[in-house]
């Protein structure tokens, strides 16, 4: 007999509005990604949460690694000059 | 297990990373110093500890025992509801019903897969609970003997869970938190209706007032012992609060939960069975009476009033569901997806018949329990 922690494991994204972007909502099992999606809709949008769903085999997922998180990011971190905020403007300046 | 959650994907990576590095100049003990002042900074700063980071073993265990816990209570309390669904007095208090039975499912089901981030799987946490080497609230060991119960559910016992559950939402393991938060949600909706249920008895025939004075009468105590044992004598409080697990002690959610339903109460015009029950102005709090702590730990042991039935009930369902799960399985192999990446994007791209009209949308989640 199958259970079903043999089936695979579902991210979920819903999109809660139109103009908004789809959000990681949680996971579930499902046998497939039809059933994946009806889940999803039972358990994830049963207050009209959404008005849009996509769900992706976990599996399917490459996450970047916590270890490597300092090294994988870190070239970011010496460039303030990416900001608006780095540059000092005159005072008076206006739409800038 | 065959599956793991995105967060997990390469956990089993990011371990194998580190003992590989064990060796070099710190040896094994300086790479485990180092993660344990990480985990430790991470938890005094109030962040949020998430499924791939290192964390303690027995931080892993502790969450595994109280997340499996909490996802058994979610699942087992439909029962004394649900034994209500057909018996509901009119369509609407049926639909309510129905709704708030379903939420409670899927509580449960945000709390399994928010535990099996931690290493656990659906499987073995079922099979703890059917074994009875995990445990539910014992609060769901009580019968619900009259619709007024109901009522009484849902303004005590999920009173009481929404005091232990908000300070949960800021949980110092994320996925727990971020479940917490949804859960929080949909719970104001279940208090809501039994204290809207049991306004409406009251005001009723003096029948109808008896049987939510008896139902209040029944559930009153059992609610407060759903905060746990006293501090004193709590197993897991003083850990759980060094990790931010929990925030908040039992006896303080206790007094808190007391205060909050003492005027509640009132506005009912019912009464709750404490003789002690009574303000103290100097500690700016209600005095209650002493909870019997041995009818707790009877129920606890298993020989609470309703502790066979919930039990043999949850197995029936799982044995009986079985088909369906075997069903929806073959089903699956039979019908293999079409080549995903042959047309990928389209997963992408929802089709517009797939979207809801603007007209029919409800306003966005709130932000109340997020704040």
């Amino acid at each position: 007999m199958s259970s079903s922690t043999d089936w695979p494991l579902w991210e979920v994204f819903v999109r809660s509005r139109r103009g908004l972007s789809h959000t990681h909502a949680g996971s579930l099992h499902a046998p497939d990604a039809e059933m994946a999606l009806r889940n999803a809709r039972d358990l994830y949008t049963r207050r009209s949460e959404g008005v849009s769903i996509w769900v992706v085999p976990s599996t399917e997922i490459t996450a970047s690694s916590p270890d490597e998180k300092d090294s994988f990011f870190e070239p970011a971190g010496d460039k303030p000059y990416r900001h608006p905020t780095f540059y000092e403007i005159p005072e008076g300046v206006k739409h800038l | 297990m065959a599956a793991v959650t995105a967060d997990q994907t390469t956990q089993g990576q990011a371990r194998g990373t580190a003992q590989a590095t064990a060796g070099g100049p710190d040896g094994p003990a300086g790479a485990d110093v180092a993660q344990q002042a990480a985990f430790d900074a991470a938890v005094a700063a109030d962040e949020r500890i998430e499924p791939r980071d290192w964390m303690p073993d027995a931080y892993r265990a502790s969450l595994v025992r109280q997340m499996a816990q909490h996802a058994h209570s979610e699942i087992i309390g439909m029962q004394p509801e649900a034994n209500w669904i057909s018996r509901a007095p009119s369509l609407r208090r049926k639909a309510i019903l129905m709704a708030k039975v379903q939420d409670e499912a899927g509580h449960g089901l945000y709390l399994y897969s928010a535990a099996e981030t931690l290493g656990t799987s659906r499987e073995e946490m079922l099979d703890k609970l059917h074994a009875g080497r995990q445990r539910y609230s014992s609060i769901f060991n009580y019968p619900t003997l009259t619709w007024a119960d109901v009522g009484a559910i849902g303004w005590l016992v999920d009173g009481a869970a929404i005091t232990n559950q908000v300070p949960l939402c800021r949980c110092s393991y994320g996925p727990y938190a971020r479940a917490m938060v949804r859960i929080c949600k949909e719970e104001s909706f279940h208090q809501r209706q039994g204290y809207e249920l049991l306004l409406t008895l009251g005001r009723g025939t003096p029948g109808q007032r008896a049987m939510a004075q008896d139902a209040v009468n029944r559930w009153w105590w059992p609610s407060l012992m759903m905060f746990g044992p006293p501090d004193d004598a709590s197993a897991h409080s003083a850990q759980s609060m060094t990790w931010k697990i929990k925030r908040h002690s039992n006896d303080e959610l206790r007094q808190r939960f007391v205060d909050i339903c003492v005027p509640q109460a009132e506005a009912l015009g019912l009464t709750l069975p404490d003789p002690d029950l009574r303000w103290n102005e100097e500690r700016g709090h209600h005095d209650f009476g002493a909870i019997d702590w041995t009818e707790f730990q009877e129920v606890l042991k298993g020989n609470g009033p309703c502790n066979e039935q919930r039990l043999t009930q949850r197995r029936r369902a799982h044995e009986e569901g079985a088909w369906v799960r075997d069903a929806a399985a073959s089903y699956a192999l039979k019908h293999p997806a079409p080549t995903r990446h042959a047309h990928a994007p389209a997963h992408i791209t929802e089709a517009p018949h797939t979207e809801m009209h603007q007209a029919e949308m409800h306003t966005p989640p709130n932000a109340e329990a997020t704040a």
